[in-house]
């Protein structure tokens, strides 16, 4: 038997956190047509990683739900005079990685390459025609069509996709958010070619675009490349400010009887925007409630104490307007009143009594402590640098944030809770089986 | 202690068996600390399956030091992430913090390694988790069901046959001594390797090695019976109905690996082959199956070169609208027969082998990944420095040996197929109610 000293256990833990460590430093311009560039330089490793992204997420669908992410997506099918095969061939045969996707604020596109010359010259260049040059060839569009109405099907087998469905549709009824970015059935059918082409003409253009770079070249070089990319963009106009989410005012219970072992439950409401002043007090007291993981309030009443899921979580997700505040989990079809009971217990008993001195100071040491694995390779920095760019944070945003999560206190986070999220108001979302005894209720 | 320079890697072994492993990397101020155990799903045998993923959550409910949950309460209030995962041949805890958090790291890695409560009533918790989990992953995700059932029919004999995180009817007729067993067979310094990464000096995390891990006694750990795959004499085909909106296909080949293989050029002319079919957007399903004749919505090849024993190389897919499960799977086969008959040409190979040279420059971006390759390979009885050496296998690959594993390997007598049958979901209208505020 091995015999360790036994330390006890926080006298370990009281040194006070204080992590001083370099964060990104961020350099930031535009181009000639609009364009934000937010440039890092990493030196370290020769690979050269770049997002551009535009604000024509599915937000911007107007009456054609999935036209965002059609979009984007078909502007790698064709682009200058090259087909899908070309371009694809030209990024393999250099080592780049290339990928797209589409949000509801954000249409993205990444590319990450080595940064030798040569290699990386080819890659750029098609990068760039792709933004700039995409032709939307007819039938890689009906093609792709297909492949999306296929892929709307497959939503229709995972109850998870379809509580988050629901979820936006009845918690964003009649706001852009509630457009799902997929689209449905119908209007991915109604699409017409001319139709992206237009909505690439609007949104793709220099002033509604920021491009993040994060690699091993000096700012001269940075400058040159972000206009490769983005310099032949007509500069065009940003995207109109999206309206505000108005606050719920009544509860509301959607259930989808569905043949799966396990019931999904959602609870949400309209949470935070990106900047928004109650930022550091929802973030924090959130964390203490469902946003740690096993060590979270909700996570020790759902799994620790009852074993009755796998994965329960809360988090907010801030958003260009007010995104969601959701807290879930999923459990076996008899267990589903048991367990929303315990939820929206735990909820309304965060917000009543807020969090304890104590939780909050083991939050603080956790967001604090760890806030170094946030930017520990060129991929994360490289997420926190565009984010930082398209939701126009301020420059000194990373090095103001562990200043102020510290100064965050429990009557804040009580205040912040009490005002913004009213229990007596939230969306529940139930997708399972449904018997007949809670069919009835 | 060994050094190697141009790995930047260290290696040391305690006197109890425990081998440590140390790849520096002061890029920003980090590490990650990995426990890599020998023992996964396929060291379990009938009736008992899953035991070694249910243990792994166990070791997060208290030892004779600390209360459940307090490991993990220690590692958040220390700014650390964690978590852990269970293979088929490995069993694997790490935490990432910010660099002088090692010795936290160490010192409760070393308390569990040995002092594990096993507290019945947490137990019985705790396997509820568990079998939420399996409802989440497995029973109700119709992909994962045909994968579970192709596996199953696949493997006979082989202890690859079962699902890692086991069979439910074994999950609900697990108890605790069970996992106590397992427990005092496996978890031990000498069945198991750490793997340190990041920001931190190799002697010191010898040195912390020594003083947490020094003392533990080693086990008389158990042989295993080698359990080798009986031969396949003929195709097996399975069908599975769940309720489902699309058809899926899986199909499987038995092939050798770098730990079965009799030529040590094969399971790397294998994995390039597996790249020419589905490695980017420009691979043959890609530009012929996807784009070219629009057979399937989506299709893709798997093939894992550093499994301990005989692998399969797999297909997987569905099919475009209007086609079958029947088209895809002749249209994979005739890609398969495209490769037994004529040489890739070079300019598809030069494309796959810049892909493995900048993927290997890519791999460096993430300490975690790194030294996962390691206690991956380590703890499957390969050497790390295959990882290392990857590329320059992948380099040496020729036509004619991608031609020649094509002929050998994939061929109809190893050959599984599994069939997801979709059965109608009902499409029932949601239920609205509003309640008034009470």
């Amino acid at each position: 038997m091995n015999k360790l000293v036994t330390t006890a256990l926080f006298s370990v833990l009281c040194v006070a956190t204080s992590v001083v460590f370099a964060t990104p430093n961020i350099q930031h311009w535009k181009t000639d047509n609009g364009a934000r560039v937010y440039f890092v330089q990493a030196a370290e490793l020769p690979l050269v990683d770049v997002r551009v992204v535009f604000d024509a997420g599915a937000a911007r669908d107007g009456d054609m739900p999935g036209i965002a992410l059609m979009t984007n997506g078909m502007m790698s099918e064709g682009a200058g005079g090259w087909d899908a095969d070309n371009i694809a061939e030209r990024f393999d045969s250099v080592g780049a990685q290339f990928s797209n996707s589409s949000h509801r604020d954000m249409s993205v596109f990444n590319l990450r390459t080595l940064s030798e010359k040569e290699w990386m010259g080819t890659a750029v260049k098609t990068f760039a025609t792709i933004l700039s040059k995409p032709t939307f060839p007819a039938d890689a569009f009906e093609r792709e069509r297909k492949r999306l109405l296929i892929s709307l099907e497959q939503n229709k087998e995972s109850p998870e996709s379809i509580s988050g469905e629901k979820l936006f549709e009845n918690l964003y009824r009649g706001h852009p958010y509630a457009s799902i970015p997929e689209g449905t059935e119908q209007s991915v059918k109604a699409l017409k070619r001319t139709d992206l082409m237009a909505y690439y003409r609007r949104y793709m253009v220099g002033n509604n675009a920021i491009v993040a770079i994060v690699g091993a070249m000096d700012r001269k070089s940075a400058e040159a490349l972000a206009k490769t990319i983005v310099g032949e963009l007509e500069p065009g106009k940003a995207a109109e400010p999206l309206p505000e989410v108005k606050d719920r005012q009544q509860a509301e219970e959607v259930v989808v009887d569905f043949p799966s072992t396990q019931s999904h439950i959602s609870i949400a409401l309209p949470g935070m925007k990106r900047s928004d002043p109650d930022e550091f007090a929802l973030y924090v007291g959130n964390h203490i409630l469902g946003g740690s993981g096993l060590v979270s309030i909700l996570s020790d009443e759902i799994r620790e104490k009852r074993g009755l899921s796998y994965s329960s979580y809360s988090y907010f997700a801030p958003m260009r307007v007010q995104g969601p505040f959701i807290m879930g989990l999923q459990t076996r079809n008899d267990q589903a009143q048991e367990a929303l009971k315990v939820m929206r217990q735990t909820l309304s008993e965060f917000i009543n009594n807020g969090p304890s001195a104590r939780q909050l100071e083991s939050a603080k040491k956790n967001i604090v402590g760890g806030y170094a694995l946030r930017m520990d390779s060129n991929k994360k920095i490289i997420d926190q640098v565009a984010s930082i760019g398209f939701y126009g944070l301020e420059l000194d945003y990373l090095d103001t944030y562990i200043a102020r999560v510290q100064a965050v206190s429990v009557d804040q986070i009580k205040d912040a809770f009490m005002r913004r999220v009213n229990p007596e108001n939230m969306l529940t979302v139930i997708v399972g089986a449904q018997t007949p005894a809670q069919a009835a209720n | 202690m060994k050094h190697f320079p141009e790995h930047n890697v260290h290696e040391y072994q305690l006197t109890n068996g425990l081998k440590v492993i140390v790849k520096e990397d002061h890029r920003a101020p980090v590490m990650v600390s990995q426990v890599w155990y020998k023992v996964g799903s396929s060291y379990e045998s009938g009736g008992a399956t899953g035991v070694s993923h249910v243990l792994e959550h166990m070791m997060f409910k208290g030892t004779e030091k600390l209360g459940p949950n307090e490991f993990s309460r220690i590692i958040a209030e220390n700014g650390g992430r964690e978590n852990a995962f269970t293979g088929r041949d490995y069993t694997a805890y790490f935490q990432q913090m910010e660099k002088s958090r090692l010795r936290v790291s160490f010192q409760h890695e070393a308390d569990r390694m040995r002092n594990l409560l096993l507290n019945p009533e947490e137990f019985k918790k705790e396997i509820k988790v568990v079998m939420e989990e399996r409802r989440m992953r497995t029973e109700d995700d119709p992909q994962s069901l045909t994968y579970e059932a192709f596996n199953a029919a696949a493997y006979v004999n082989s202890p690859y046959h079962a699902p890692i995180i086991g069979w439910m009817d074994d999950l609900e007729n697990m108890n605790v001594d069970d996992l106590a067993d397992w427990y005092r067979m496996w978890y031990a310094p000498n069945n198991a390797t750490i793997v340190v990464a990041g920001d931190v000096n190799h002697k010191e995390v010898f040195d912390l090695a020594e003083r947490y891990f020094g003392e533990l006694e080693p086990s008389q750990v158990a042989d295993r019976k080698p359990r080798v795959e009986v031969d396949q004499r003929g195709e097996r085909r399975v069908k599975i109905k769940a309720p489902a909106q699309l058809p899926y296909i899986m199909m499987g080949y038995k092939t050798p690996t770098v730990a079965t293989a009799e030529e040590k050029w094969e399971p790397y002319a294998l994995d390039v082959l597996a790249a020419i079919l589905d490695g980017g957007n420009s691979a043959r399903f890609s530009r012929n199956l996807v784009r070219g004749s629009q057979v399937a919505a989506g299709v893709g090849a798997g093939y894992n070169l550093f499994a301990p024993r005989t692998e399969l190389f797999t297909f997987s897919g569905t099919p475009s609208q209007g086609r079958s499960l029947d088209d895809l799977e002749k249209a994979i086969k005739n890609e398969i027969k495209k490769l037994q008959e004529k040489m890739v040409d070079q300019a598809e190979l030069d494309r796959v082998k810049a892909q493995v040279v900048a993927g290997k420059v890519y791999e460096r971006d993430s300490v975690f990944y790194q030294a996962m390759s390691i206690g991956q390979l380590e703890t499957v009885g390969l050497n790390w420095m295959l990882g290392e050496n990857y590329a320059d296998n992948i380099k040496a690959v020729t036509p004619e040996q991608i031609r020649a594993v094509a002929s050998k390997y994939l061929n109809s007598d190893t050959l599984t197929v599994a069939e997801l049958d979709p059965q109608a979901i009902g499409n029932a209208k949601p239920a609205r109610r509003t309640r008034s505020a009470h």
